[in-house]
């Protein structure tokens, strides 16, 4: 069961790629591109996802699919038309299709109502005269060429053997009229063309489908289509992934041999290809007797194909058979390819069908020479612990070097230095490889967009820039919910009603842009809208009424706006279900700066607000100041660090009993000795001996951190104290050094507020209590 | 060195045991990762007195406990004989600083006995049992019970 279980994790992940692609799809026939192209691709997802699902036998999934799949097929073939309205209804459906997905998955719920006036709202859409049962949709196509049931039966239920209305899988093929027909195809031999495809079993592995090569023939014109299934050996002799099956094609068509080898284009070199004019020259026996019309038995390729199907019988007439069956053919299959479960027996007959449910050709199979490989997460976060150990390990090896007193130009000195470039060569390219675009992150965001507009009853459309922007692997999973919080933030709060916006003079709906790029180091999300702005009167206002500010403060335009971040900031008038639960931006901007980042608002009256936020593109490494504090060694990231310098005496002035403030340009800085405050001294030098690092903390607020030296600035491998022991108050992390010794990275905010605590008292140093 | 067999039938099991002062107390070997001589650790704020702070062992940060004091004895004043024992205590790694390691001792259940009920609560919360073997008096320290709880300083 556990193979079953890591086969329906890998649908999954290619449901949600799927689901991307069918959101991207749609999205992008709202833009009115809605080539042919663009609604097979919208169909294929649709149809990838609800063969899979059948295999799992996620029934509620698979009828929602099913559906939505009708509707998409009747689009396809231009009986529905793609107008804008119903573009948006797919893209609700597809919200709902995803709904399932998670449902699916375990993870939620789907609102059983919706999803069936949802589905009752699709059914409507597709003209039911127009449009038959869609499990016979890959056969419509071929309805002038009956012959092509009976000959590619595996391919078409591996499709569709799920589909309530197929499920029976009452295998009889037999019925062909290959006699008459063949009778009358020798009559007619007009511009008939034979056309042989054997695929190899590469054919398939590339996620091709022979099922679908044939439909392409038969847009030539008519055809009729043979399976040689000979050479099928036993079961106990039958190789999963090898490919046996041979189709013999007669096609009636206006079109030149180049037209019919384009259709073969994709697989060129995985198949062998044999085009010939004219009727049944093919070597084939099976054929031969096929077309010569007289044989009074059925067909000899579909009499040998049977038995072995029938070996299977029992299996696929279930939608989710007894994995027994079905595991090994799946994993065996080499791509991930998740939907081919269930009708694995068919599977075994045409090892078509672990490709059947996969995205087609010009979308799934990488060229040759850019394959993608798949890498267990694990193995690269391992890979870059140890990097990170390689780092600190030549570090040392070059401390170790000067401390012997080796002479710069002496070989050993000139090797270390090669070694740290190639080092650092390797770091930044294992980061690389866990570097991932931001895609992941943004492409949830329409749907978003989407339900928070419903909600507040607001026009927004979301235009994304800078999608595949790169950051590390631990940054993405952290970026989603500070992004969705400025969506919601900017169409809830920024965004007026479509009345409003069209009294101002404005398009009524609304523009709301989510951007991502690099910057310096870093990379910067800004989320930007074309709504009012922040009304700064009002924002005053509130904050004074909450208490947070005092109402005689005079505050420039820019700390106005920055108010909202303010912890019990929270600006909606009524409450809704978007925001204004009280969870507002200081949420935001408490976990943005958890992360090593910065938040900022800029507003201009009428014209919008911009949110810019920029956060490291690591959580593996840091960039910060190594400072010596009291003999000890701290690492200050240098994210918090706004300036640092050598203070004059007239700078310092005392305030109360003990404490003092640094006068930095007109306003005054608390002073905070560092080493006092983690209790590594009692007695604090004075502050002109040392150097201050002016910092901000989350909440805005400076502090002048007072520390012995400065050593530099340096990247530094962040490694957990919490993993063998616990959190330590003022500390946020550690990491090691050069020399090897453990150095800590000081929690900025922590040791701010614990200043603000005062001292601990020192009749209590033990915190942790024995029990 | 590892393995010994400490579910067989006669329920040997085998303990390493050390000084921490002038007395002496074992841990199972079963927990023992290594044992590695004294290096300066990094002291960390805001901590208890028994924690001398953290070391690298290889990449990972590892505290280091004294645990005379964390026994509530005076603190260990490291020497060149000092060694720190690493230990595996729930999912945590911890390195226990003592005076000296003895030996390693093969036991049976039956050698062990309940620690008496003396006044110390330090010494009941974290010493398991007391084994008497050719006249020496070895107490058995309670791992588990050695780091804070986590919660602690959550918040």
């Amino acid at each position: 069961m556990d193979e079953l279980e890591a086969i329906k994790v890998t649908f999954f992940q290619e449901c949600e790629e799927l689901l991307a692609d069918l959101e991207g799809g749609l999205l992008a026939m709202q833009d009115g591109n809605d080539d042919g192209d663009t609604v097979n691709a919208v169909f294929r997802a649709v149809h990838s996802i609800k063969g899979g699902a059948g295999a799992f036998g996620l029934e509620p999934l698979v009828r929602f699919a099913h559906v939505f799949e009708t509707l998409l097929d009747a689009v396809r073939s231009n009986e529905v038309p793609a107008t804008p309205d119903l573009v948006v209804t797919l893209l609700r459906a597809s919200d709902v299709l995803a709904d399932h997905v998670s449902s699916a998955r375990g993870l939620g719920d789907v609102d059983e109502a919706v999803s069936a006036s949802m589905a009752a709202e699709l059914k409507a859409c597709t003209d039911p005269n127009a449009a038959p049962a869609p499990a016979a949709a890959p056969v419509v196509v071929e309805a002038d060429a009956p012959v092509v049931e009976a000959a590619a039966p595996a391919l078409i239920g591996a499709d569709d053997a799920l589909d309530d209305d197929d499920l029976g899988f009452d295998f009889q093929p037999m019925t062909i009229t290959i006699d008459e027909q063949a009778a009358d195809v020798a009559a007619a031999a007009g511009n008939v063309w034979t056309v042989s495809i054997r695929p190899k079993s590469d054919l398939y592995r590339k996620a091709n489908e022979t099922a679908l090569l044939l439909r392409e023939l038969a847009r030539l014109g008519p055809i009729e289509a043979t399976l040689d299934a000979s050479a099928i050996p036993p079961l106990d002799q039958l190789d999963a992934e090898a490919a046996y099956a041979t189709w013999t094609v007669r096609l009636e068509t206006d079109e030149d041999e180049n037209a019919i080898r384009e259709v073969f284009e994709f697989v060129d070199g995985d198949c062998d290809l044999e085009i010939t004019r004219g009727e049944a020259v093919a070597s084939d026996d099976a054929l031969a007797a096929l077309l010569a019309g007289s044989a009074p038995a059925p067909a000899p390729a579909v009499i040998e194909a049977a038995p072995v199907i029938e070996a299977f019988e029992p299996a696929p007439v279930e939608a989710a058979p007894e994995p027994v069956a079905v595991a090994p053919v799946i994993k065996a299959a080499p791509a991930p390819v998740a939907a081919p479960a269930a009708p694995a027996p068919v599977a075994a007959a045409a090892p078509a069908a672990p490709a059947a449910a996969a995205k087609t050709q010009q979308i799934d199979v990488p060229g040759p020479g850019q394959s993608v490989i798949r890498v267990d997460p694990e193995r690269i976060d391992r890979l870059i612990d140890l990097v990170g150990e390689l780092v600190i390990n030549q570090a040392m090896l070059a401390q170790r070097v000067g401390e012997y007193g080796i002479a710069p130009s002496s070989n050993l000195a000139m090797g270390l230095d090669e070694l740290e470039q190639l080092t650092r060569e390797i770091q930044d390219s294992v980061m690389a490889i866990r570097a991932q675009p931001v895609k992941s992150v943004f492409q949830r965001m329409p749907r978003l967009v989407r339900e928070v507009a419903n909600m507040t009853g607001k026009q927004a459309r979301l235009v994304m820039d800078g999608e595949n922007t790169e950051v590390d692997k631990t940054v993405i999973e952290r970026l989603a919910d500070p992004i969705t919080h400025m969506l919601r933030n900017a169409i809830d709060h920024g965004l007026e009603s479509p009345e409003e916006r069209k009294a101002a003079g404005k398009n009524p709906e609304g523009v709301v842009r989510l951007a991502a790029l690099h910057r310096s180091g870093r990379i910067v999300i800004e989320v930007q809208d074309d709504g009012k702005g922040i009304n700064r009167e009002r924002v005053f206002g509130i904050a004074v009424k909450k208490g947070l500010i005092s109402p005689d403060l005079q505050l420039t335009d820019e700390e106005i706006d920055n108010l909202i971040f303010l912890p019990g900031f929270s600006t909606a008038e009524k409450i809704s279900d978007v925001s204004g639960r009280g969870v507002g931006m200081d949420v935001v901007k408490r976990s943005v700066q958890a992360l090593g980042g910065r938040i900022s608002i800029s507003s201009r009256p009428g014209q919008g607000s911009t949110f810019t936020l920029s956060l490291p593109l690591t959580l593996a490494v840091l960039d910060g100041m190594v400072v010596d504090v009291a003999g000890e060694t701290l690492v200050i990231p240098l994210a918090c660090i706004v300036e640092s310098l050598r203070p004059k005496a007239e700078e310092i002035r005392p305030l109360g009993p003990s404490g003092s403030v640094l006068a930095v340009r007109d306003s005054f800085v608390p002073l905070i000795d560092v080493g006092l405050t983690l209790n590594y001294r009692d007695q604090s030098p004075a502050a002109t001996e040392g150097v201050v690092l002016l910092v901000e903390g989350e909440d805005g607020s400076r502090a002048a951190l007072v520390a012995d030296a400065i050593h530099g600035q340096r990247q530094v491998v962040i490694k957990s104290l919490e993993q063998n022991y616990q959190q330590v108050e003022g500390v946020a992390a550690a990491t090691i050094l050069g020399d090897g010794r453990v150095a800590l990275i000081l929690d900025v905010d922590a040791v701010i507020n614990l200043r603000r605590r005062g001292p601990p008292l020192p009749s209590d140093p033990t915190l942790i209590a024995a029990e | 060195m590892t393995e010994a067999n400490t579910t067989s039938s006669n329920e040997t099991r085998e303990l390493i045991s050390f000084r921490v002062g002038e007395q002496e107390y074992c841990v199972d070997i079963m927990a023992v990762r290594e044992i590695r001589g004294w290096s300066p650790a990094t002291t960390l704020p805001q901590s208890p007195s028994y924690m001398r702070g953290v070391i690298n062992l290889r990449g990972a940060v590892l505290p280091i406990m004294d645990l005379a004091a964390r026994i509530g004895m005076p603190t260990t004043e490291p020497n060149v004989r000092s060694v720190f024992i690493v230990v595996q205590a729930d999912s945590r790694t911890v390195g226990l600083l003592v005076d000296a390691v003895s030996d390693i001792l093969s036991i049976t259940d039956d050698m062990c006995q309940p620690t008496p009920d003396i006044a110390c609560e330090n010494v009941r919360h974290f010493v398991k049992g007391i084994i008497s073997i050719e006249g020496r008096m070895i107490s058995e320290i309670s791992l588990d019970r050695l780091l804070p709880e986590r919660e602690a300083l959550a918040a």
